[in-house]
């Protein structure tokens, strides 16, 4: 599975950390930082946090 | 899985119970039923960037892709539980095997004030055009209420130099749901942004020919405006289900699980759950992401597959280019602690109730407020 977040849209909101903390996290300038390939079995806390993300930054695709 | 599935409110709670069956894999069919005409949007941007740019985005994306059926600009007027099916007036009822219960909350109006144009409420994006189109002849505004709601928009109003007198009837604002201390930084938020900031007043009558000319506040101050924005807090819609045996208390009241009654799962601004953080206490939050994490766990709910609905609540909300962010429960009933507080207005704070940590919000602290969610969750897990 490979999660895509789209930069320019992301305005650091972490709601998808807080959705997904395996997956995403802030480093120390307060960026997102994400794991491109996580496992399969993180599927819903991603597809939570896409739907969380306030303005839609991130994509899922693959299986 | 229960065959035809309704869900009563066309808002992002709702969206997201939709998006979760069809995840799950859910094929039959699913009707929603909305009092706006609109499928649903992004309300945050309403009070932030939709004011501000004609342009900014609101849309939800993959609303078409669901196979839903839409049955918009109708309120669902009753609901027959025993005959499983919702009511929309004259219109055809809707039948269901299962329901889910999202709609939402309205604004509070300001008595007295009805028939008067130029006096407006914020919540739908019909509200939010209303204000916009107001916004272009640079009125003089009062925003009454400094909640999130009023500070937000006072804070985009100052952003469009437009002159706002913000009235507040606590001590500061934002009072009762970050606290003392919180609310006082805020206060010098507003101030320093040139918002004329009334504390302990409240708005006690509107007069004009017509339209508002005149706010009265209770200290007999007379403030000369074209624009009042009511934003004094919301009330769950659930008039609808008077009387149709579903518990109401101060919102739809659900059980640990979700369920208001076998087969009924309410979610989003609506729905009243009881915390395990707070020990079953019911709690009601207003925030964008229980909407989304609680639809799509009240469709765990109806299919018996829900674990105990126990979320940290976490909001953002924008203000003269800080953003606040919270995690967990905040609010005046916890105690306070101010642990940074930098002169550029930025802060964290964090709350504490019977000797641990239940939240914490910051501006401008994020990474540090992210590891109190991982705190959270693993303090009550
Ligand atoms: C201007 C504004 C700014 C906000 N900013 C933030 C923010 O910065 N951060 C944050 O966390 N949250 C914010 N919120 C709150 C967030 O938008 C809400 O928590 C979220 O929209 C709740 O979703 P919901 O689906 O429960 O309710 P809603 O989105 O309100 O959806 C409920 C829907 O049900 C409809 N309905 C009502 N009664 C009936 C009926 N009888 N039959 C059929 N349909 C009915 C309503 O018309 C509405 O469309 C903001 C809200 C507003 C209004
Ligand atoms: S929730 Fe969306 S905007 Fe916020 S950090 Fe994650 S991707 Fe970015």
């Amino acid at each position: 599975m490979r999660v895509r977040v789209d930069m320019n849209l992301c305005q650091t909101h972490a709601q998808c950390v807080f959705a997904a903390p395996e997956v995403f996290a802030l480093n120390d300038d307060d960026e997102l930082v994400y794991d491109a390939t996580p496992a399969d079995a993180l599927r819903p806390a991603i597809e939570e946090a896409a739907r969380a993300c306030p303005v839609q930054a991130i994509f899922l695709d693959g299986d | 899985m229960p065959g035809r599935i309704a869900i009563a409110g066309a808002g992002l709670a709702g969206l997201s119970a939709a998006q979760e069956l069809r995840r799950l894999g859910h094929d039959g069919e699913i009707s929603m039923v909305g009092a706006e005409s609109h499928r649903p949007y992004r309300r945050p941007p309403l009070s932030k960037d939709y004011l501000l740019d004609h342009d900014a985005d609101v849309a939800l994306p993959g609303t078409g892709e669901l196979g839903v059926t839409w049955l918009l600009g109708q309120a669902a007027t009753g609901l027959d539980l025993a005959g499983r099916r919702l009511l929309r007036g004259a219109l055809p009822s809707v039948p269901f095997d299962a329901l889910v219960i999202a709609t939402g909350v309205r604004p509070r109006t300001l008595p007295g004030a009805d028939g008067l144009r130029g006096v407006v409420t914020l919540r739908t994006l019909d509200d939010a055009r209303t204000l916009r189109d107001a916004l272009a002849g640079r009125p003089r505004v009062v925003v009454a209420g400094a909640g999130f709601l009023g500070s937000e928009v006072a804070a985009t109003l100052r952003a469009l130099d437009v002159p706002v007198t913000l009235v507040e009837p606590d001590r500061v604002p934002l009072r009762r749901p970050l606290g003392e201390q919180v609310g006082a930084i805020i206060a010098d938020l507003h101030r320093a942004h040139d918002v004329d900031l009334r504390l302990g007043r409240r708005v006690s009558a509107v007069t004009g020919a017509g339209r508002v000319e005149r706010v009265h506040l209770d200290d007999g101050t007379v403030l000369a405006a074209d624009l009042l924005v009511a934003a004094l807090g919301a009330e769950p819609q659930v008039e609808w289900l008077h009387g149709s045996g579903v518990r109401l208390d101060g919102g739809v009241v659900v059980d640990r699980h979700g369920l208001a009654a076998p087969r009924v799962a309410a979610a989003g601004d609506v729905a009243r759950w009881p915390s395990a953080m707070l020990g079953g206490e019911l709690i009601r939050v207003e925030h964008y992401s229980n909407a989304v994490e609680q639809g799509a766990h009240a469709v765990r709910a109806l299919l018996g597959i829900a674990d105990r609905y126990d979320p940290v609540p976490s909001f953002w909300c924008d203000l003269y280019g800080h953003r606040l962010r919270s995690v967990g429960l905040t609010g005046a009933g916890y105690e306070l602690r101010l642990l940074a507080h930098e002169p550029d207005g930025r802060f964290l704070a964090e709350y504490h109730h019977n000797g641990r940590v239940v939240g914490a919000v910051t501006a401008g602290f994020l990474r540090r407020l992210t590891t109190y969610r991982h705190l959270l969750t693993k303090e009550h897990a």
